[in-house]
């Protein structure tokens, strides 16, 4: 383990680690009081994250493993390269920022907090997301997103910008906001009526949706660059759900 | 049915019809013939370890046996030495054996209860030709097989193809890479077999890839359609001995590309078929086909969540369900085409790839040998 000249900061390599170790370090350095984090030869490692409380901060360089961030209460995570699968699976609050894409299940469930992704995304992201009383879980994706976004979504806020895509290439995939019963999405291009579950209804953006709209732009130029005004020219759409209890009809006795 | 629960054998009788696994899998092959040891693909799927759990692991390897090239080489298991005696006696009787050995192993602590592994290089007898001439040599070959694996107590055919060869057992597969040696190995073409069982026990022969001739297949994930798919090759002549649902796939695609001479890319449409919703969507023609194979393949469609990566002599297929409920990335860089579980397990020994994604559902991902490469 290294200081470096920057107070408080941590570097750390993860070379020959196994995710184990290298999660006990992180722990160590942020209870002997580091701010900061830097984690180098990152490359699989899994549970980066996993179930950290504070206001840390961690930077990755490199491919992080499954799970990273999950149930994570309070800290930062910056990653420069790809997330894998299930970023954020339960997270409770905090933050984080990929300068890379991700893989399918961003987002799982997620209970708070604030995810942007600079790309595209997998399968599946923000499903199960929820709010609940002063959280609320808040996503940002920079590119496309693969079918099932926001399947099942409880609350929260799923924003696609649809930037950098290919000619043709959707903006979400089948099956968009599928027994979606709570929350709001935005999306950065139109969608064709099939790519939707029939539980949502599809609008234009009010006042208070572009404000909105806006702070959150504002944070996605802030981690990655680029021009607020010219991403909000794009022609936004809104999805919210028509039922906050799709299914009690099936479930309910 | 003896001896159900045996301790010290590999086990051939197992109740169960099936299992599912949370597993890990990885393969690469180089396009231009270009070959490596097993180091890399061990290092890939190790990287996977806890997506496995220490019940099987194993690789397939192409290009290995230049020597015997036009040899069918059986890589087999035996329970017993009067097992292998009586399998040594049935292939002599349609085979000319070229050599026969034990498959090279080294002794490695964590590698318990092993079988016998035993290879042999042979090639079909004139006069087993001339008595099935309206089958081909592979057809023959696949029969044998079948009735080894079918009829024989204690023996087992896990590879049986030409110039190459399954590798596989109980244990992480890092250790099995190890145990079989697989660095003294050169190969084109390299997949790799984390198991994670949950619906039968670990055995040897249990463990992926699942080989039949020169296919060979890996595979996260569960088949729920199993049932539907055995029953349908049981039309075909191929039956299911291994206990997972894993040997399906293999079969599959054997019957559809090897028999019936679909194009790879139409046989994975008849097995991950687009959903009723999006072939209504589609041009005429296109929906057309769609349904047309739906209806006549409709035994050979996969349900259930997958992952696959499939191999055969010069080509390679990574493929998906169609809804992506297990994960798989690809890679391209120069002439190597990569596929894994996850980014991490292909960064490793692939340094900054051109191109990293990720296949959609249903969507093959396809490496092919250049034509002008020599296999020999």
């Amino acid at each position: 383990m290294t200081t470096t000249a920057q107070a408080g900061c941590v570097t750390l390599s993860a070379r020959g680690k196994v995710y184990r170790e290298l999660n006990e370090e992180i722990r160590r350095a942020f209870d002997g009081g580091a701010a900061c984090v830097e984690l180098h030869d990152v490359i699989g490692h899994r549970y980066i994250g996993c179930g950290l409380s504070g206001s840390g901060r961690i930077v990755v360089h490199g491919t992080p493993g499954n799970d990273m961030a999950a149930f994570m209460d309070g800290p930062e995570i910056v990653v420069h390269g790809n997330g894998q699968d299930a970023i954020a699976n339960t997270m409770n609050r905090g933050r984080v920022v990929i300068h890379g894409e991700a893989g399918d299940v961003l987002g799982h469930s997620m209970r708070g907090g604030t995810i942007l992704v600079r790309g595209s995304v997998g399968y599946r992201a923000g499903i199960h997301m929820k709010s609940f009383r002063d959280k609320r879980a808040e996503v940002v994706i920079g590119g496309a997103a693969g079918d099932y976004l926001g399947e099942y979504m409880a609350g929260g806020l799923m924003i696609v910008l649809g930037l950098g895509r290919l000619p043709g290439q959707p903006i979400s995939g089948i099956y968009t906001a599928t027994g979606m019963h709570g929350g709001k999405m935005i999306l950065g291009d139109d969608i064709e009526e099939y790519r939707l579950g029939r539980e949502v209804g599809k609008s234009d953006l009010d006042t208070a949706d572009r404000d909105e709209l806006q702070r959150f732009v504002e944070q996605y130029v802030a981690a990655f660059g680029g021009r607020v005004e010219d991403i909000l020219n794009r022609h936004f759409v809104k999805l919210l759900p028509v039922s906050r209890r799709p299914y009690g009809r099936i479930y309910v006795y | 049915m003896q001896d159900v629960w045996r301790e010290d054998r590999h086990r051939k009788w197992i109740r169960d019809e099936k299992d599912s696994s949370g597993c890990a899998i990885s393969g690469f092959i180089h396009e231009d013939g270009r070959r490596e040891s097993g180091d890399a693909i061990i290092r890939s799927i190790e990287s996977m370890h806890d997506r496995g759990n220490g019940l099987g692991g194993g690789f397939a390897a192409y290009g290995i046996y230049p020597q015997f090239a036009e040899h069918y080489c059986l890589h087999l298991m035996y329970d017993t030495p009067q097992a292998q005696q009586v399998t040594e006696e049935f292939i002599a009787a349609s085979f000319d054996v070229a050599h026969s050995e034990p498959i090279p192993t080294r002794t490695l602590e964590v590698i318990r209860r092993r079988p016998l592994l035993w290879r042999c290089f042979v090639t079909l007898k004139a006069e087993v030709r001339d008595r099935h001439y309206d089958l081909t040599d592979d057809d023959i070959v696949a029969m044998q097989v079948m009735h080894i694996n079918r009829a024989i107590d204690g023996a087992f055919v896990f590879s049986s193809g030409r110039n190459m060869g399954c590798f596989k057992g109980v244990g992480y597969p890092e250790d099995i890479g190890r145990f079989f040696r697989l660095e003294e190995y050169e190969a084109y073409m390299w997949t790799a077999h984390a198991r994670f069982p949950t619906n039968t026990t670990g055995w040897w022969g249990g463990a992926h890839p699942f080989g039949l001739l020169d296919w060979a297949v890996v595979h996260n994930g569960e088949v729920s359609s199993y049932g539907i798919n055995r029953r349908y090759l049981a039309n075909f002549g191929y039956h299911c001995t291994m206990h997972t649902d894993t040997e399906v796939i293999a079969y599959l695609f054997d019957l559809l590309i090897r028999k019936h001479a679909l194009p790879i890319e139409v046989a994975c449409l008849a097995m991950a078929p687009p959903l009723w919703s999006e072939i209504e969507r589609m041009p005429d023609e296109q929906r057309d086909l769609v349904s047309m194979l739906r209806a006549v393949y409709g035994g050979a469609l996969l349900n259930g969540p997958f992952s696959v990566v499939v191999t055969f002599t010069g080509g390679m297929i990574g493929f998906n369900d169609r809804i992506k409920l297990r994960p798989m990335v690809a890679a391209r860089k120069n002439h190597t085409l990569y596929v894994a579980s996850e980014e991490a397990a292909i960064r490793l020994i692939c340094d900054d790839p051109q191109q990293i994604w990720h296949p959609r559902g249903g969507e093959p991902v396809i490496g092919r040998l250049r034509q002008e490469v020599a296999l020999a």
